[in-house]
């Protein structure tokens, strides 16, 4: 059963045996904290130094390629003013709420699908249709039928991020062994035991890594949406916004600020997360 | 597991649900609950389509969209693939470039877009930028995971059997590392796809989908925005499938890297 899932889709290359594992492993020799952040450091200090070089020598308008202090002094003075945490926490509310929404919709679609043939037949083909358009395609579309405005943009981040979802629940719950739950049957379980004890648990590795990915393209749609759906604050909206009047320092903290909510979401939320459940109970390490 | 009855009850279940959809859209299309501009029936968006094929500006528009997609992506196979191949070689090269590619990878590619509007101006090479910055970082991580996960013992073999580091690279390095380059390409296609639309919309001046899509809605011509999804996604699925698919057939699988899943 598990064979015929793999080979079909275009979710296929994301299942946590592949793709970007290795990436947390970095096997070094012992050594003191700050040489790594020296070395860690390094490569930044180079560049910065680059863009400080072109930028102080007016090969480009200032106005367009501006100095990283001006950049610094600008994030720094609208953090203060709090223009910048506001945009910030609309982005980030507005992220939450549409990916709450995928996550429990394409959870609990990816679990039906796994388990029952006549879901899976019905659902999948209206699934695979919808997966392989971007999201950000459909925008125009929902701010006409949705308005412009929160509605529409929680809605499409939620529709988009509930892809990966939906697809690696589907194939968390067919991964799971089939051993497992025959003997789980035999040591007397019930539909619900089953459902809590084996199945949730042997599926969660793929759900988190649906989860993770859903996420991803929720902040990745959600900042393009933001520019066209003209809401009044946001972290997109202002980049855009700041466009109109060459503000270039503004833009630049903008793009600061959005990179650093997205590595947070990563190393931090889902990080702990994995701590906390499958490396736990041994699914992964 | 006898597949066959089992796949032709599969198709048929499929078939309904898809006929069942259409219906359900056709009837509250039809039902006159919704103007009819939102949610044209779908005979009218089939006579988009159509219109659109016919006098040639659909084609057209899709053909700008792949001009900037090609572009941007073999841009960021030239850079990020040898990139990537370097880091996984070279431990100097790798402390250097990927922490620059770690703080850079998360920021979406579509907030550089106001950015590189002003540096690049409206149009095409604004397009290209952004599809470049999203296709370069699946590429350049993928090539380096790849390098680095070839087997070691490979190595020590080839070099035992007295290979030189010129065959060493490329009897063993890139055909171990190619089923993850094979993987980056296709997400560097994934990302470039939605970049590309995304950037369409909000800096092209007069041709591509997204474009298309978004002024469609200015003039409230849902049937002109459902067709042009269906392209979008038509070719999305046909890069997907038949580009990535073959191209996988003809290498990893014929070099036994990876197995076809076939039950």
């Amino acid at each position: 059963m598990a064979a015929r899932s793999s080979d079909r889709f275009p979710m296929q290359n994301v299942d946590p045996a592949s793709g970007y594992r290795p990436l947390h492993v970095f096997p070094r020799a012992q050594e003191s904290w700050w040489r790594t952040a020296a070395r860690t450091a390094f490569p930044f200090v180079v560049v910065g130094a680059l863009w400080e070089a072109v930028a102080r020598l007016q090969m480009f308008p200032s106005r367009l390629f501006p100095p990283l202090e001006v950049v610094a002094a600008a994030l720094f003075r609208l953090t203060a003013s709090g223009v910048l945490p506001h945009h910030a926490l609309e982005t980030v509310l507005r992220l939450l709420a549409g990916f709450a929404l995928a996550a429990i919709v394409g959870v609990v679609i990816g679990i039906v699908m796994g388990r029952s043939r006549l879901a899976e037949d019905l659902a999948l083909p209206i699934v695979s249709m919808g997966a392989p358009i971007p999201g950000i395609a459909y925008a125009p579309l929902f701010l006409l039928w949705f308005g412009l405005g929160n509605v529409s943009v929680v809605l499409l981040v939620g529709f988009v991020s509930a892809f990966p979802i939906i697809f690696n629940t589907w194939t968390g719950v067919k991964a799971v062994k089939e051993v497992w739950v025959r003997s789980a049957l035999a040591m007397g379980a019930d539909d619900r035991r089953l459902f809590h004890k084996v199945i949730l648990p042997g599926a969660l590795p793929y759900i988190l890594t649906g989860l993770r990915l859903g996420l991803a393209q929720a902040w990745r749609v959600l900042v393009g949406v933001e520019m066209l759906a003209a809401v009044p604050w946001g972290l997109g909206w202002m980049i855009f916004g700041a466009r109109e009047f060459l503000n270039t320092d503004v833009m630049l903290a903008g793009v600061v600020v959005i990179g650093a909510i997205g590595l947070a979401l990563e190393k931090l939320v889902f990080k702990r997360l994995e701590d906390f459940t499958v490396v736990r109970w041994g699914m992964m390490t | 597991m006898s597949a066959f009855p089992d796949r032709t009850r599969s198709m048929h279940r499929a078939a309904t649900s898809l006929v069942l959809v259409a219906a359900a859209y056709e009837g509250i299309a039809r039902s006159g609950y919704f103007p009819a501009a939102l949610l044209p029936t779908l005979p009218a968006v089939g006579r988009a389509l159509v219109e659109g094929v016919l006098d040639g500006s659909l084609p057209g528009h899709a053909v700008s969209t792949l001009y900037r997609v090609l572009l941007g992506m073999a841009l960021a196979v030239v850079f990020g693939l040898p990139l990537g191949i370097l880091m996984g070689r070279f431990r100097p090269i790798e402390g250097f470039f990927l922490p620059l590619a770690s703080a850079l990878m998360p920021i979406p590619s579509l907030a550089w877009v106001p950015v590189f509007i002003l540096w690049f101006g409206l149009g095409n090479a604004t397009a290209i930028g952004i599809v470049f910055y999203a296709a370069l970082f699946p590429m350049l991580l993928n090539a380096w995971s790849g390098v680095r996960s070839v087997n070691p013992l490979w190595l020590r073999a080839g070099s035992a059997m007295g290979a030189d580091e010129r065959s060493l690279f490329w009897k063993v390095i890139v055909p171990g590392a190619s089923p993850f380059i094979i993987t980056g390409l296709r997400q560097a296609f994934l990302r470039a796809w939605i970049a590309v639309v995304g950037a369409e919309m909000l800096a092209a001046s007069d041709w591509g989908l997204g474009w298309v899509i978004f002024d469609a809605k200015e003039f409230l011509k849902t049937d002109v925005m459902l067709a042009a999804l269906a392209v979008i996604g038509l070719i999305g699925f046909v890069f997907e499938r038949l580009v990535f698919g073959t191209l996988e057939r003809a290498t990893v699988l014929r070099w036994g890297m990876v197995r076809e899943a076939n039950g």
